[in-house]
Formats: C-alpha cells, structure tokens, sequence
C-alpha cells in the first residue's frame, strides 16, 4: 500500500514539475491512481503480498508505464516541445517579405463574371462533400506581392488593414483549414476591398494566376466598394469568372440571388469610436441626415422637410469653417453649430441613409451602432445580409421617390415598434456589422447555410438578439393538434414492492375506456415480480420492464413499449383517482398536448425572508406545478427527461430519491413556456409525494428538501420557467345544476 | 457514446495502411471494453463527476433546448472535448487488469502472469504511443487548438498596414451625375423584359393609399375556353377584399385569357393571346399586370417561355427557374391539379406528434423515369438508392404511347417492383419524400408530400421554391442537390429525431396556412405583391413563418409583433395586465337601476380594467355625461350606428390588447371578470367567456346543426360576455368579406357565431369557458333588447343555424372545434373554508 502511495507521490511531482502544459495530465494520473487505490483498498490487497522481487519488477514495470504515458502525454498535448519550432511556432514576418510575383502583359484575364451563375451551376459541390460537422473548409491562399512588368504594384494599398484582420478571422475560426485539397471554399489574399485602389486588368491577371483558379470556381471575393466614376457599377469591375463575390452596394440587377453575398460597407469609425449602447426610447430629433455628399435634389427635399417640420428634423452637413484635416470625418454642421460624429446619431430616432454614388453606405454601420433605426433610401439596393437578416424589423426601406413623405411613413410607426427596432438595429452592428471578423464570418456561415441547408442556422437565430433568445421559448410541439382520442393513452406505475396497493391501482386504471396499455416498471432489483398468473385479469396489455438501478428517472425513461403519445405517469399508491377523473384527464390532455396534466398541483413563492424559492403543498389559490404521481404527458418529454436534461439535474433526482416531478415539470414550462394544467378537483390524496415518510417532523425535511429542489433547478435552469396560473379543468358541467347521469363524466371530485 | 464512435470512424478515414488498421482494431476493441468498465466503475463513486459531465454536454448539444446555464454552453458544444476521452477512457483497463490479476494470482503462476501483464502493458503503451499520434493528426484536422497549425500570419508590420479605404472617401461618396429623378426614369427604358423589377416596371402610382390595393379580373370573352383551375383562380380574386369591378382605381390587373397552360401541345393551349393582350386598352406593355402560369414550354426543352410576349407584367408561374427569375418581381407558386379545392381545403394528414418520429419507411419515391430528355439524368439515377427496406425508390418506364420503344434493361424490373408498393401507403408510411424534377421543375408530388407531413427531399437544382419572398423553406423541407443524389439516405438518416418533428410540423403549418387551397394560393400571391408595394407597412419574415401565418396578420393593424396575439411565447413577452371593457348598449338609459348600470358597478371594482367604452345602439341618443355614474376609469360613449357589427369595429380608442366584450345586461361579478381575465392571459389567442353554446352535424340534413342545449362539449362562447384580444376586431372588419358582415347587420344576430368561426381558423382551437356563479338562469334575458324576447323566438334560433352554415360555407370548412373542458379557480367548490379561497364569490349564490 505505501509503495504505491510513494510511487503516487513521486509521479505527482514529476508530473508537477513539467508545468503548465502537463497539469491536465496530472490530473489524470491522480485520477487513475486514486482509483487504484480506492479499488485495491476493496479487492484483494495486491501489492503488499508480493514478494520483494516482484515488487520490485512491478514497480518497475510500473514507471515504464508511466513514464511512458507521461512522454506521449507531453508529446500529445505539448507538441512545441518536440516539433521544431520552425513549423509550429507562429511566424512573425513583415507584409513586405512576402514573395513578390511578376505579372506578365501578356498573362490570361478571366472572363466577366456571369450573371446566370448559381450555386448548382457554377459552385463545384464535391469538394465539400459530406462533413459530420457540416462545416465548409475554406483556405487562405498565402500572401503574395504582385507587380506588372515595370515593377508597379497592382494595388496602392496592397494588403489593407481590414483585410488583413478579416483573413485573419478566418483563419482563427473554425471554417479555416490549411490543406488546400480539403477546402470547399479558397479565398485570394488579393486585397480587392476597394475597386478604387486597384488596377482591375492586373488584378484580374492574379487572380487568374492563382494555383487554384479553375475559372474561379469555389473562389470567394470580398468587395466593399466597387465600381468607379462616372457611373460606378454595383458589382466590383474586375473579372473573376465563376467566383462568388461578398460584395457591398449590391443592386438588384448585378447580385445573383443565392449566389452572391451582400455586406456592409464596413466602417472604421467604429474602430475609432466607442460609442455605448444607448436605451431604446425617444430621442431629441425624430429625423436625422447627417450625410455630406447628398445629391442638391436629395438635400433640396430634406430641406423642405426640415420647413415644413422643424425641430423634429435635423439636418446636416460638412462643417465649412473647421480647417480641413482628420477631424472634419468626426464634425457634422448645422449652419454654425457643431456636431460630433457620429455621437450625434444617437440623439435621433430615425437616420436617414441616401445613396450617394455607390448603393452601399459605409454610414449605414454607423447609424446601426448609433441605435439609430436607418431610413433606407437607395432603390434597388440589396441589403446587407438580406439572405438571412429581416430588416423590416430593425430599418424602414423607402422607395426613393417618397422622400418627400417619410415623415408621415415614419410618423405611422408604433413607439413600441420604434424601441424594437432600434434595439434590432444595434443588435444587428454588433453581431454582424461591428468588425471584419463578424462581417467575414457572418458571410462564410451564409454559404455554409447554402451547402448545408438542412443544418442552416433558423430565422430565430440570425435575428432574435440575445435578450429575445433569452426569453423566447419555441415548443418543440409547436402545431395547434387535437390528437384523436383512438389510440388511448399508456400507463406507466413505478413500483417498487407494494405488491397489493399496486394490483389495486392496475385494476382501478384497467376501468378506463380509453387506456392502451400498461407498463409497470418494476424499481426492485432484489425481488422478481409476481408470477403472470397472480397479476389482475385485464383487457388491454400489461407489461412488465424490470431496471437495473432503483432510480427515480425511470418512471420517465422513454421505453419502446409506449406506443402512443400520451402517458399517464402514475404511483402504486394512487388508488383514489375514479376512472372518470381519470378519463377527463386524458380528455383534457388532448386539448393541451404540449402540457403536463394532472391531479395534484404544488406552487413555488418566492421567499422574500430568505431570498429564495419555497415549496408549498398547502391549499392555494394557484398552481405552478402538477405532481407527476398521477399526470398525463406527451411522450416526447420522458426524450427530453431522459437525453436533454440541463446540467445535473438528472442525477441529482436519483442521488437524492426526490423531487423527479419537479424536474419534470421544470422541464416542460421551460420548453413550452406554459403552464401544467390541473384537472378535477382537491381529493384526499394520502400525501401521494411523500409516499415512505410519515410523521410531521419527517415531513417538514421533505418540505426543505422539495424547496431544496426548486432552488437548485432554478438555478440550473437560469431562470425560474415555471408559471403560476389560478385556474383548474374540469368538466364542462361540473357541479352544474343538470341530471348527473347525463353528464359524460359524473364521477369527479367523490372523495 | 457518439462521440467516441465519431472518433473511430474518422480515425478509420485516416489509416491509410495496413498495419494501423491492425492497431486501431485492437485499440478499439480496447475502447470498447473500455467504455463498459466506465460504466461499472462509475457506480463506485455516486455522483461521479465524469458522469455528470456526460449528460451534461448531451444536454448542450440540443439546440431545442433553451439553455441558461450561465457558463458558455454553446462554445463548449463548437469545440467537443476530443482530447480528454481517448486520453481518459484507456485508464480503467489496467487498474481492471491488474485487480483481475491480483485475484488470480498464485505462487505458481505469478511468473507467467508477469509476462503477460509486461506484454499488456507494452502493447498498450504502443497503442497509445500510436493512438495518440492517429489523435494528434486528427486534433490538426479538427482544429481544435487554434496555435496547432499555421494560421495567416501576423505580420510585424500590421498596425502599419493602411486603411482600405479612409474616412473622407467613406463619407464624401459624391455623385455629380444626373438627377436621381432623371435617373430613376432612365432606368424604366433600361431595365424592363426580362430585367423587370418593381421600381422599373410597376407604376406605384396606381396604388394609392392605403386601401390602394385593388384588383380587376379582366372579364373573359365569350367563347373562351377556360380551364377549371384558371375559373378557381379567377374566382378567389373576385370574392377576395382587393377585387374592383372599377378598372380605373385598379392596383393590378389579371387577365380573362387562361394562361395556366402554355403547352402547345396541350388541349387547354390557348392561341393568339399576344394579340388579344395588344388590344387590351390597359395593357400598357403589361404594367401592373399578373399573369398566371403552371406549364410553360413543351417537349423537348420545355423551355420558360409562355408562347407570348410577357412584356413588363409579372409572373406568378409554377416550376420557376431561378435564373428567369426575376427576384421581387416574379412570384413562384407551387403546382397545383385541377382537383385542388377552391376553399378551406383539407387540414394537413398529421394528427399527432408520434415519438420517435420516424416512420416505417425512411425515404420514399413513386413516379415515372424519363429515359430520354430533359429531367431524365435524375430520375433515371433514383433507383441507385433504393434497397427495398427503408428506402423505397421506385421508378417506373411505362408512360407516355411510345415507351416500349425507348424501354432499357432495367424497365421490365423496374415496372415489377414498382407495382409491389401502394403510393398512398407510402405516403402515409414514410419520413421524407423524394421530390425530384419531372420534365419541369416543380411537381405535384411537392405538395401531396407536404400534406401528407412526409418532409419534401428535394432534388430539383435551380427552382425558385413557392412563395420563396417570404417563406423560409430550409425549415421545412430539405434542399437536395441532384448532383448529390447518392449522399441523400447518409443526410437523412443523420437528422435528429427532434428536427424531423419540427421539419414534420413545419410541413403541416405551410400546408395549412398558405398551400392547401387555390384560395390562400392566390392570396398569397396578391399579399406578397402588396407588401411589395407598401413596403414599409408590410410583414416581416416571422409573420409569415410564424403561426397562423401571413395570410392572417394585417400590416395595416400593425407591424409591431406585440400587437398581435400570437407571438408572446416567441418574444419571451407577455399579453398586457389591463382590458378594455366594450359594452353594447341598445336599451335607452331611464334608470340608474338598470342592467348596464349594476355592469358599470361592477367593471368599476375590477383592478384590470383600464378603460369602459360604451357603444351607443339605442334609438335614443345617448344621455348626457351627467347621467353616467361617475367612475375610476375613463368611460367612452360611442356611436355604434346601430349596427350589430359595431361592436367588433376596430375602435382607436381601445388601447389595451384585452377586450372585454359584453351586452349591456350581462350580470357578472366582479370576481368573475377576474377569473376570466386571468385566464385570457394564459390563452391570449382564443375567447374566453361564459356562456357556451354547441354545433353539431346533422346527418340526415346533410347541414350543420346548432344547439344552446347544455352539453357536454361546447365549440362556441358567447360574446355577449367574452374576453379576447383586440387584434380579432380588426380581422373581423378587415379580413372577413363584406357580405359576411352585411348578414350580421342584416340580421342583427350571429355576430357571436361569426366571431367564434373567425378565432377557431387562426387558432384551430376551441374557445375558453371559464367558470360562471349561475348559469341556469341565464338564457331568458333579452339579448337584443329593442327585439325582446328574441331568444324565446324560434325564428331567432333557425337563423342562427342558417348562420352556421352560411359561414362554412364561406370558411370552406367547418373551424369550430369542441372542447370537453371548463377552467375553474382552483379551490373552486372544494371543500375548504371559504376564507381561503381567493374567487369567494363565485360559490355564492
């Protein structure tokens, strides 16, 4: 025993003496050697009765084997160490190391891009293939420097620094792979952000030298400002054959639907500026145009809206009198006030975005993180990520010849609506609009949707912001149905030994018309249930599944003997439920499948001597939770009790034999965020949750410890799901003054 | 376990020789007998923190699940914890090994075992010498740590790096060109034909106003033959709210001549529609029109082409390429038959929500093979996945006259097999359905399969999807890729059994909301084209995707999802704490002992009510303000102009979600309005009132029945006392026809009825009825006042029943629903102290 105590200690501190790197793997090895010890503590002491030259030769075995995982550890998880640094480490070099390559007058130009091009007629699927994962692999061609035969560099920027911080998003996601073989989409590191800043037959001449090119197949183009004067087109100018192109200041003549992606015109104000999520809410000016370039028949009208509405609008413009420099970007003018941009678009509740030369705006990203809903005025513009983003929520988008009108248009819009949208509008900025890497990513996950459409992110996903997604819950058995009541419902009894209140339950729930069948769980590992004959005589079938653990979980264990949807979770005690309370119950589930349905209720309160959540039995007013000893659910839930459960709860239930209903229920209000739905009305239930204690004292722990239960799940959860309701079903003439034996269900609420 | 299982398999992928296929068997099988101890070991230590692990990351790998759990679950789940199990999982063996050895262990034989233990000990330290290396490489492949591989570098110069573009040029983006109007009108000349979109090739000016939308059906000629799909068509225009007879005041206009066939070679071809279209005095190149189409071209090609000059008019055509396409413009509708109902239409086949979802049959096709031809390279390749247990593909040669003549090796096969399987029963039995192009795109099998709830596989490269402006298909359907044909069975049978129940659900909602008869076809259509055209008060996508879909969610009401009762749930939102109480008030006020003043009284003492809006039906004008007992809450009086619908009239002055609707002599207790307000909460979609009343179907009349019996089911809550949200006044008013509400007027009965029939077909649910303190005596009071006793007239009731089957008629179907149930407080008769009850009065009586 103390030897392996000793060896224990001695590779604990080699193992501590590797450092960082190694402490994972320490952890492992003290876990197996705890185990070690805990086992052989059981079985028969193992070491200690050997003899001295086994012991030895065991030991020594003993650090071979360890040693031996200790060096495939460190070379596992610590590969700088034995790799050469040269291949691993990540190389620091400058932009102007990179190969210079010489374009040659004379090198191939790829044909104009052709508008026809689909992702089924010019995107090469095969090389994405079929992927667990349902990723897209994308490769990063390595930076190259190209210049014409006078030694002219192609492009007056070269690699920009946007691009650069997009590339290198990328290749820090997960989409980035670095073997070109494996890659379903390969993106130049040719700089072809800004049309303006390039020579288009050169750089047309790279792209059509890259290794890879094959017509541009499967070749990805980020472009944000394309065209040039005079009448700057809307998709960039360089040929690029079949490539796709992530362009901003598409229209909808040039963009290929489906194809194409549409971006923002990325803004690097917003590197500059930081500008803190503002309030939703009203704001000083209702309209505000702060672009400089307005065409003067844009800006006549504006300025007759200012006439005819005053304060509300405000408008403005370059500043004449500031000394031209870098801050003229930041300063906006009202005849000789001063405005700092874009600080002051958060004083407006509407923004309004013109086009100017180009469709796309770079100042539609400011108006964004300003929360500022955008007033979208550019005819055929296609909007960023309009693929997958619902701008109605977040934007108005105005056909340009109601310029005059928007006043009025945006004067319609519900306050509440405004204070979604412009919530919607940051939301949009700082998910999809902030930097170069949500831009590059966001587009990379659109094609990703397109390749792999039946794993594509939902609407709910792109556009709910996280406080929605927080709230929001979408069952998962969504459909208003009335399931037919024909196939009936399975009963479930969890038992454990009570043999005879068990054949009693068995024989009062045989009574109800509309039961399928019968599913007794036997808990019991020590006792076989009774032989078949001594079972109660029935007409629908009875099975028994015996388990292996006494675990509460598995009255809710999703056996393949359920055959139909509704289950009714029942207790070997619960003899006092009528065979017409029992099939009301069913009845009433029909009409509330997605619910959990059943006798009993319990509420939860808030505690407010203690700060926490309180489990009360007594008789209220309200009810929050339906006790799972007699309850009808949908099957689907014993799935999710079963594989979907958060955290630990699962355990928690069976380690403490306790509290499975509340988890249930729990579980349910936080997927369908309803309430359970308690039938007929109180009956003497002989305390049904507290079915092996007796006594008051006793009691009381039960209570602390279901109280107990309800913390604990809420704070697995996150947030308490469940809800309090006031109301209970019954029948529809219950208690009613009408003949009895007329009534479809007369048997209720007999004590 | 499914991760362990990935790994084998990628590692599988990997192992390109021999030997290491060698080595991975065993290692697995060590991995495998390994992940069994795991099990038993775990039950020495409860609570094992590994074990909770496990369930806990199976727990995040849901995405239906809403997850709160503090700590970024969702980073964890992108990146799977690959290099701790194989690492962890190889521990247990040899401390199993060595306490089995331990057990064994004699004098004799310890020599022996040694050995075989050093041999143990050394193969599994190669295994996991080499294993590790196979994990190394698979860890480079997977990336899951970002320094493993060479990333784009970081350049030492990087912050040196320039702009690509700077401010001044960002912000000063002049344009000194033309004018945008001189613009905007060039454009028309440039972008028309085959380049059309809305701003270019629609005049917005015929549209004015918000009513602006109007539609006239061009009367057809004497002689014209007209199919029974295209006379459907026509007809739902003409019943729906947008139809003018008035072509002057016309937004759209759709044409007489039956276009739906464009197949020369059909009988239904209709000659020398270009030159009667050129007639046409409105014509005007086709602007603002719609032309309707489900086949276009003929054999071989079958091309996109209508056989006339389409002009500047838009295209609502079935089977749509995207590259004819012309996106905002063009409107694809999926293909119909001519059996297609007009109305209503047959709910979707999905009754329940069985679990586990899936069916029988995985994937299911029936249909021809075209041996020759367009369409022929993806229905000849069908029968590559079939295998005749969960993959039926079943493809037969025999159509057409001549196909004997085309007949290949596989036809004789094929035809055999092909009759061995039923198509309903297939339809009924499978999970996903194979939807392949025919000749053209679309097919009918498109939309049997989504009524049948078989989730459509789509195999049909460069179709423009149905509706697909506003309809988010990837929720409901798979999009295939023909060239991929072979992958499909590997992506269908990887969907989880929870996405097949959304995708399943899915199908039925679309079915439902928008597909399931030539009606909502055509709706649909002419709504996607007005909210094209008043862009800023139209819907979202969630509107049209969410329940009960577009078709049912007026923009003019609102375009703020709270203001509808249907997305509370999915905004994490809830309806509002207040109502608004409407009160229909005909008799003349002469006492302050009347009903409708014990009614003020009692709304007067309700916490909730925000508001009291009095509609004044008399023939007397209304009193003066003196006269009305002062009240805590802002009282209205309103004109109701003496017409029965006046009471759901979208009113401005209700401002909050809730109303509660009553007759001026309702007697309610206070109590009981705040039950039932409770209650409407939870359901704030449906009516929740009091007095139920019941339909039935009358076999031997061949009629629908109505009945103020008690039962006991009930499908109708009168609204003379009933809660819901103001939302359904506005449907009411907006979304029913005219002559629907011209018969409540007329009849000053049935508004009630009315009502109910609209809330059932959103919701497809029953009404509420809460509990009420006594009913018995309830039905004797004079409804309608200035007619008294009109409930004791039996004229009364024949015309409520008349009603009942006016409006299925125009519902096409029946919407009520019954219900067997009535919510109660929950101490409600019990037998507890009545102290302890919060509804007290209730139980009084």
């Amino acid at each position: 025993m103390s030897a392996v105590w000793r060896s224990c200690e001695r590779a604990a501190a080699c193992v501590r003496a590797l450092g960082g790197p190694a402490k994972w793997l320490s952890r492992i090895v003290g876990f197996s050697m705890c185990a070690s010890m805990k086992y052989s503590s059981r079985g028969p002491a193992l070491i200690p009765r050997m003899k001295t030259k086994h012991r030895v030769y065991y030991i020594a075995l003993f650090s071979i084997v360890l040693l031996g995982l200790i060096a495939t550890g460190a070379f596992q998880f610590w590969p700088h160490s034995i790799e050469s640094a040269a291949e691993w480490s990540v190389e620091r070099r400058s932009v102007h190391d990179a190969p210079l390559v010489r374009l040659l007058a004379n090198s191939p130009i790829p044909e104009r891009g052709d508008l026809s091009c689909r992702m089924h007629t010019c995107f090469n699927v095969y090389s994405c293939g079929y992927n667990p994962k349902n990723r897209i692999k994308v490769y990063i061609y390595p930076l190259q420097r190209y210049v014409d035969e006078l030694g002219t560099p192609i492009s007056s920027t070269g690699l920009s620094r946007e691009y650069n911080e997009l590339l290198s998003a990328i290749s820090d996601s997960d989409f980035y792979t670095d073997d070109v073989s494996r890659a379903c989409l390969l993106i130049p590191s040719i700089d072809v952000l800004n049309q303006n800043s390039l020579r288009v037959r050169e750089t047309a001449q790279a792209l059509a030298m890259l290794p890879r090119w094959d017509r541009g197949t499967n070749h990805l183009l980020f472009n944000m400002l394309p065209g040039g004067p005079p009448d700057y087109n809307t998709a960039l100018d360089v040929p690029r054959d079949k490539a796709l192109l992530a362009g901003g200041g598409f229209s909808t003549w040039t963009y290929r639907q489906g194809y194409d992606v549409s971006v923002p015109v990325y803004s690097p104000l917003s590197a500059e500026v930081d500008l803190p999520e503002k309030q939703p809410g009203p704001r000083r000016y209702f309209i505000l145009s702060s672009q400089t370039a307005l065409h003067r028949e844009y800006r006549a009208e504006l300025e007759r809206l200012k006439e005819e509405n005053g304060e509300a609008v405000l408008l403005l413009d370059k500043c004449s009198n500031l000394s031209q420099g870098a801050m003229s970007a930041r300063k906006r003018c009202y005849k000789s006030q001063v405005f700092d941009y874009p600080q002051i678009l958060q004083e407006s509740s509407f923004c309004v975005v013109l086009r100017g030369a180009r469709l796309g705006q770079a100042i539609l990203s400011d108006v964004l993180q300003a929360g500022c809903v955008p007033v979208i005025l550019a005819d055929s513009y296609i909007l960023p990520f309009s693929e997958v983003l619902d701008w109605k929520r977040a934007s108005v988008v105005i056909p340009e010849d109601k310029l005059p009108e928007i006043y009025t248009i945006l004067k319609s819009i519900p306050h509440r609506q405004v204070e979604e949208m412009q919530r919607q509008a940051r939301w949009f900025w700082d998910a999809y609009f902030s930097s170069m890497k949500a831009i590059g990513l966001t587009t990379l996950q659109i094609i990703n949707d397109r390749i792999y459409p039946y794993a594509a992110r939902t609407y709910e996903q792109w556009n709910n912001p996280p406080v929605v997604k927080w709230s929001s819950v979408n069952s998962p058995l969504f459909l208003p149905l009335i399931p037919p009541r024909s196939p009936g419902f399975t009963a479930v009894v969890l038992t454990y030994d009570r043999i005879e209140s068990l054949f009693r339950v068995i024989t009062e729930i045989s009574k109800v018309p509309s039961l399928a069948k019968l599913l007794v769980v036997w808990n019991n590992q020590n006792k076989s249930p009774p032989e078949d004959s001594l079972w109660p005589k029935i007409n629908v079938p009875l099975k028994v599944v015996r388990t292996k653990e006494n675990k509460l979980s598995n009255r809710f264990f999703p056996y393949d003997e359920i055959e139909t949807e509704a289950v009714l979770a029942i207790d070997d005690d619960i003899i006092m439920l009528t065979s017409d309370e029992l099939q009301f119950g069913y009845e009433v589930w029909r009409e509330f499948p997605d619910r959990l349905v059943g006798y009993p209720g319990r509420l939860h309160l808030w505690d407010h001597e203690m700060g926490k959540w309180k489990y009360e039995s007594e008789w209220t007013n309200e009810v929050s939770m339906v006790l799972t000893g007699a309850a009808f659910y949908h099957k689907y839930f014993n799935y999710l009790y079963t594989y979907k459960m958060p955290g630990d709860i699962k355990n928690w239930v069976d380690a403490h034999m306790n509290c499975e209903d509340i988890a249930m229920n729990f579980l349910v209000a936080n997927i369908t965020g309803k309430a359970p739905i308690k039938v007929t009305p109180r009956k003497k239930f002989k305390c049904p949750e507290c079915t092996a204690i007796d006594g008051l004292s006793l009691d009381q722990t039960h209570m602390v410890e279901r109280s107990e239960c309800i913390n604990k799940f809420a704070s697995v959860f996150g947030t308490m799901p469940l809800k309090v309701v006031e109301h209970r079903a019954d029948p529809v003439l219950y208690k009613d003054d009408f003949p009895e034996k007329l009534k479809s269900f007369p048997n209720i609420g007999s004590l | 376990m499914g991760e362990q299982q990935w790994l084998r398999r990628s590692i599988l992928q990997l192992m390109p020789h021999g030997n290491f296929t060698l080595l991975y068997r065993i290692w697995t099988r060590k991995v495998m007998k390994t992940s069994d101890t795991v099990t038993d070991f775990q039950t020495f230590k409860s609570g094992d923190e590994r074990n909770g692990e496990r369930s806990h990351r199976g727990s995040a790998g849901s995405g239906a699940m809403r997850m709160h759990g503090p700590e970024g679950e969702e980073e964890r789940r992108e990146s799977p914890g690959l290099p701790q199990s194989p690492i962890r999982l190889p521990q247990p063996p040899s401390v199993e090994g060595r306490a089995r050895a331990g057990r064994r262990e004699t004098s004799m034989q310890a020599r022996k075992k040694y050995v075989f233990l050093s041999a143990c000990a050394c193969c599994w330290l190669l295994l996991v010498y080499w294993g590790g290396i196979q994990v190394r490489l698979l860890r480079l492949l997977g990336r899951l740590r970002a320094d493993d591989i060479r990333l784009w570098p970081e350049w030492v110069d990087q912050d040196l790096l320039l702009g690509y573009a700077n401010l001044e040029e960002l912000q000063a983006d002049a344009w000194a060109g033309e004018s945008p109007q001189q613009r905007r009108q060039g454009w028309s000349g440039i972008y028309k034909d085959g380049r059309c979109r809305m701003e270019t090739c629609f005049d917005f000016s015929r549209c004015r106003g918000r009513d602006g939308f109007r539609v006239y059906v061009y009367p057809p000629e004497k002689g014209d033959r007209i199919s029974e799909s295209y006379r459907k068509i026509l007809a739902s225009i003409t019943e729906s709210r947008y139809h003018t007879s008035d072509p002057h005041e016309a937004c759209l206009f759709v044409l007489g001549i039956d276009t739906l066939d464009r197949d020369q070679l059909s009988a239904q071809y209709v000659p020398n529609v270009d030159e009667r279209i050129r007639n046409y005095p409105l014509w005007n190149d086709g602007r603002n029109h719609l032309i309707f189409n489900l086949y276009s071209g003929t054999w071989p090609n079958y091309t996109e082409d209508l056989g006339f000059r389409v002009g500047q008019a838009m295209l609502a055509k079935a089977s749509l390429n995207v590259e004819h396409f012309r996106p905002g413009f063009d409107i694809s509708i999926p293909l119909f038959s001519k059996d297609h109902p007009q109305k209503g239409g047959e709910r979707g086949w999905l009754e329940r929500n069985t679990v586990p979802p899936r069916r029988k049959y995985l994937l299911m096709f029936k249909g021809k093979r075209y041996l020759t031809g367009i369409g022929s390279d993806t229905r000849n390749a069908l029968h590559h996945i079939h295998n005749g247990k969960d993959i039926v593909s079943l493809t037969t040669c025999r159509h057409g006259k001549d196909w004997e003549k085309h007949k290949d090796g596989r036809c004789d096969h094929d035809n055999l097999e092909y009759e061995r399987y039923d198509y309903q029963e297939l339809l009924h039995n499978s999970t996903f359905c194979l939807v392949p192009r025919g000749r053209r795109l679309g097919s009918f099998r498109f939309l049997e399969s989504l009524q049948a709830a078989c989730i459509p596989v789509l195999l049909s490269n460069g179709w423009e999807l149905p509706f697909s402006d506003v309809i988010q298909w990837n929720q409901a359907v798979i999009e295939g890729d023909e060239r991929l044909l072979l992958q499909v069975p590997t992506t269908v049978r990887a969907l989880s059994d929870e996405r097949i129940l959304a995708l399943r659900q899915r199908t039925q909602m679309l079915w439902d909301a928008y597909l399931s008869s030539v009606d909502k076809i055509v709706l649909t259509t002419l709504e996607i084209i007005k909210d094209r055209v008043f862009s800023y008060v139209s819907r979202n996508k969630l509107m049209w995707n969410a329940l009960p879909g577009g078709l049912l969610v007026l923009p003019e009401y609102s375009t703020h999802l709270a203001h509808f009762p249907f997305y509370y749930l999915s905004q994490g939102i809830s309806p509002g704490q207040e109502f608004t109480a409407v009160i229909h008030a005909v008799s003349p006020l002469v006492s302050q002992s009347q009903p409708i003043m014990r009614l003020l009284q009692v709304l007067s003492k309700s916490k909730f009510c925000s508001q009291i809006i009095i509609l004044w039906n008399s023939e007397k004008p209304p009193p003066a303000k003196s006269k009305w007992p002062p009240m805590p809450v802002p009282l209205t009086v309103m004109d109701g102009r003496k017409k029965t619908t006046s009471r759901f009239l979208p009113h401005v002055a209700i401002e909050t979600e809730a109303v509660l609707n009553l007759d001026e002599d309702t007697a309610l207790l206070t109590s009981e309005v705040n039950f039932a307000f409770t209650v409407w909460r939870s359901f704030p979609e449906r009516i929740v009132g009091y007095p139920p009343r019941s339909h039935f179907w009358d076999p031997v009349k061949q009629v629908w029945g109505y009945t103020s019996k008690w039962t006991n089911e009930y499908s109708i809550v009168l609204t003379g006392a009933a809660f819901y949200h103001r939302y359904y006044h506005h449907l009411f008013s907006q979304y029913l026809p005219p002559s629907l509400r011209a018969l409540v007027d007329h009849t000053s009965n049935c508004e009630d009825i009315l009502m109910n029939f609209l809330v059932s077909s959103v919701t497809h649910l029953p009404p509420i009825k809460v509990a009420q303190r006594k009913q018995h005596k309830e039905p004797p009071s004079p409804q309608q006042g200035v007619k008294n006793g009109a409930w004791s007239n039996p004229e009364h009731f024949t015309q409520r029943q008349e009603c009942v089957n006016a409006f299925a008629a125009w519902f096409g179907y029946m919407p009520l629903v019954n219900s067997q149930l009535r919510l109660d407080p929950v101490l409600f008769k019990d037998q507890v102290s009545i102290l302890r009850k919060k509804y007290k009065d209730m139980e009084r009586s």
